[in-house]
């Protein structure tokens, strides 16, 4: 497995598992809190920092464990690189719009940044997905 | 993605009957990642034609003695 195609497993397992700690922090206040009055704000954005620090260490352990041939990416890794973004920036446009239009509509900040979170995290996700299935696959 | 490449290859066969080549010998002169390398011989990846000249040129061999492509009898 190469170094690049380690990294995105990398970042699809933070993303993601980023995002649920996130969903589970903020949902557990709903017992005691209305939804628009829970403190998402704290939460949302150490999940964010949480989520890169721990993909910094895992992308640095897994090195020690099992090295990469090389650290250089080549031809194949930007090709591959270039189709996953393509897609993940076809569901960012796409995603963008539910923030925009609850922003047009004047909903709570509460909704207007879980959305654009949602949309990062699915974005990001199944860029990383992309990527995985034509390393696998081919392309 | 994952689409099929009809172009086909001998690079495994050449390698070997080039004192036996690893394939991180292979990738490192032609300057791509061994899985690279892979890919391509497992027909996964589709090189460019520059990067196909540079494996032939590695292999010290032509081109289409490394890389076969249906002709267009067969296509159809």
């Amino acid at each position: 497995m190469s170094y690049e195609e380690k990294g995105q497993i990398v970042y699809l397992g933070a993303t993601t598992i980023g995002y649920a700690v996130y969903l589970v922090l903020v949902l557990q206040q709903l017992g005691t809190t209305p939804l628009l009055e829970i403190d998402y704000q704290p939460y949302l954005i150490a999940t964010i920092v949480v989520a890169i620090v721990a993909s910094i260490l895992a992308r640095i352990a897994i090195e020690m464990i099992s090295p990469s041939d090389t650290y250089r990416e080549d031809v194949r890794d930007r090709d591959i690189g270039r189709f996953g973004e393509y897609v993940a920036g076809i569901v960012l446009g796409i995603g963008m719009v539910v923030p925009f239009i609850l922003a047009l509509i004047e909903a709570d900040y509460f909704w207007i940044a879980n959305a654009m979170y949602l949309v990062f995290v699915l974005q990001a996700a199944i860029g990383a997905v992309i990527k995985l299935i034509a390393y696998r696959r081919g392309f | 993605m994952g689409r099929p490449t009809r172009v086909t290859n001998d690079i495994r066969r050449i390698r070997f009957a080039h004192d036996e080549m690893t394939q991180a010998e292979l990738a490192e002169r032609v300057g791509v990642t061994r899985q690279t390398i892979i890919a391509i011989e497992q027909g996964r990846y589709s090189p460019s034609l520059e990067m196909a000249f540079q494996i032939a040129h590695a292999l010290g061999v032509d081109l289409d003695e490394t890389f076969q492509y249906p002709t267009t009898e067969e296509n159809r």
